[in-house]
């Protein structure tokens, strides 16, 4: 892990910008939040392409889906809250039951929200994406994993929705890291015990595992980018090999990385399992930092946990 | 087809055939299947560019049945048409046949699964956005229903529609006055309906939905109207054409009994084949 620090954001505008040269049926589609998820960058390159609907994200999405029918491939962005809560009826009927071609990002998702407070931080979207049938849902944890997502969800012929950061988070991989959908990545070789996570609580776990590495447990940790379809292999490598599992997400406990685990261990290879995140409750005014602290989701946190369960 | 006299056996014939799915199968929605027969039949068989046999082609005209429930008489349109043989109406509602609502992976012709009301009309406006991107010549055209137009999401796709003048859309509102808990007026009024559109960018066409004249005018008004998209209030009559429906607000979604079956294949006239 790098010092260096970049919003996620940065990854989607720019990647969707390059694609947006070679790809003339990419188009942008936007609820009056440009800005800030960095859509109206394409904007500025590609105007003909790049549709702002106002504050109107039930039209948005359905009318997203009724470009793809017509071949355009349109990529929809708003904050989390707005792109798979209040929309989700559409998301739901008008694109993945027809499995249509469309990218949601997510932006500001979880509680990187941070000032805005629990009405902005969607802590449900793993949840509420998952259970639709042809969607597929990412989680990326930094810049480069990031920009390659966002240039691989082109081979996907059908709807996908990943979170992307406002906040600067950790690089953490370099260029030549080798990604795939659906497919975890794993730090160490660690038996004592393991952290999956996803997002941008990836960074917290990686410091988690050097914390430890100095009191001579040795942890592995696992990026799991792709909530849905999920690495069902290396976590049940890691349930054998470690025999105790810490999940750790921006996200209510219920529904998503930990539940989306919780469900592969007690079919394959029944395993405890100690899910962090929010605590079945909403999100807090605050800012980043302060929110990890107040709900137990910093690199401490999970090394205390990981020491409490062995 | 050309001839008003030809577009009228069609519509009774549809008509027939919605009444038939519907009694065969238990279920299904009778009322506003029979209120936009006409319409269906003036856009399939007259006005839109279409060919059943390349039901995707490129640059085909588009129908979005933003009101999904009217299902029976979509299929039974796209199935006279050509777009699917006659026998296939058997399987509505059915395992592996047509869908309680149109389905476009399922089922040739459908250009956009609806069922969830409010919907049709936003994606209907998408298909308009992406033609006028790609300058494609087709119109793209929907159906919503009545009751339909009190979804917030209507209101914002006739923003946008108005927005970026999509005059290659055309929204017709099949105005049978009546939705599934009852009057349309007692429970949420529309009206007035036309200003509404209007005031949200639209040029506005009221007519007689059942009158296949009239119809034809307004689409052919609709289609030449540039600048602007068009929505057509068409008003019309719920369970047009079987007397014990007409304008009853039990028959939004419940279908005949084997007596009451026999009487409206008397009352249309149909060529009937016998029950079941």
């Amino acid at each position: 892990m790098k010092d260096e620090k970049i919003a996620t954001r940065e990854a989607y505008s720019k990647t969707l910008i390059k694609l947006g040269k070679k790809h003339q049926n990419i188009v942008s589609l936007e609820a009056d939040l440009g800005g800030s998820t960095q859509s109206a960058k394409f904007g500025a390159e590609f105007p003909d392409r790049y549709f702002n609907m106002g504050i109107a994200e039930q039209d948005m999405f359905s009318a997203a889906a009724g470009m793809a029918t017509c071949g355009k491939i349109p990529f929809v962005s708003t904050f989390a809250m707005f792109a798979a809560g209040r929309p989700y009826d559409q998301v739901r009927n008008s694109i993945c039951y027809p499995r249509l071609n469309v990218k949601i990002c997510a932006s500001h998702a979880g509680i990187t929200a941070e000032e805005n407070g629990p009405t902005h931080q969607m802590i449900e979207d793993f949840s509420l994406m998952r259970t639709l049938p042809n969607m597929t849902v990412c989680s990326t944890a930094d810049f480069t994993s990031t920009a390659w997502l966002v240039e691989e969800i082109l081979k996907i012929d059908g709807p996908v929705y990943f979170r992307i950061s406002k906040i600067p988070i950790p690089l953490i991989y370099d260029e030549n890291q080798k990604f795939e959908i659906g497919k975890g990545i794993q730090f160490g070789d660690g038996r004592d015990a393991t952290v999956i996570a996803t997002g941008v609580m990836l960074a917290e776990a990686l410091q988690a595992k050097e914390i430890l590495e100095k009191k001579g447990i040795d942890i592995r940790v696992i990026d799991i980018h792709t909530i849905k379809p999920i690495d069902r292999k290396i976590i049940i490598k890691a349930a054998k090999e470690t025999k105790k599992l810490i999940t750790i997400e921006d996200h209510n406990i219920i529904g998503g990385l930990g539940s989306a685990v919780c469900e592969v261990v007690s079919e394959e290879y029944p395993t405890k399992v100690v899910r962090m995140g929010i605590n079945d409750q909403f999100g807090k005014s605050g800012n980043m930092r302060a929110l990890m602290e107040y709900f137990h989701l910093t690199a401490k946190d999970i090394a205390k946990t990981v020491r409490e369960i062995l | 087809m050309e001839s008003l006299t030809k577009l009228k056996q069609m519509a009774r014939t549809i008509r027939c055939d919605i009444i038939t799915t519907i009694y065969n199968t238990g279920s299904g929605h009778p009322g506003g299947s029979l209120s936009v027969t006409d319409i269906l039949t003036v856009l399939y068989f007259n006005q839109m560019n279409i060919d059943p046999k390349n039901p995707n082609k490129k640059d085909r005209d588009r129908f979005v049945l933003s009101k999904g429930h009217a299902s029976p008489a979509l299929y039974s349109t796209l199935a006279r048409r050509g777009y699917f043989p006659i026998e296939e109406l058997a399987k509505f509602r059915k395992i592996n046949g047509l869908e309680g609502h149109p389905d476009m992976r399922e089922t040739p012709g459908v250009d956009m699964s609806t069922g969830s009301l409010g919907q049709g009309i936003s994606a209907a406006g998408g298909m308009a956005m992406a033609g006028k991107l790609d300058n494609l010549p087709y119109r793209v055209y929907t159906v919503i229903g009545d009751g339909e137009a009190q979804e917030g999401q209507v209101w914002e796709a006739a923003m946008t529609a108005g927005h970026h003048k999509l005059d290659n859309l055309c929204v017709i509102v099949d105005y049978n006055k009546i939705q599934s808990d009852g009057f349309v007026r007692k429970i949420k009024t529309l009206d007035p309906l036309g200003a509404k559109f209007r005031a949200f960018g639209f040029a506005v066409i009221t007519i007689d939905g059942n009158d296949i004249a009239e119809i034809i005018k307004a689409l052919n008004k609709a289609k030449a109207t540039k600048g602007k998209p068009t929505a057509i209030i068409a008003n019309t009559i719920k369970g047009k054409g079987v007397s014990y429906m007409e304008n009853e607000k039990g028959w939004h979604g419940v279908a005949p009994n084997a007596e009451q079956y026999d009487q409206a294949m008397k009352e249309l006239g149909c060529h009937k084949k016998g029950r079941k």
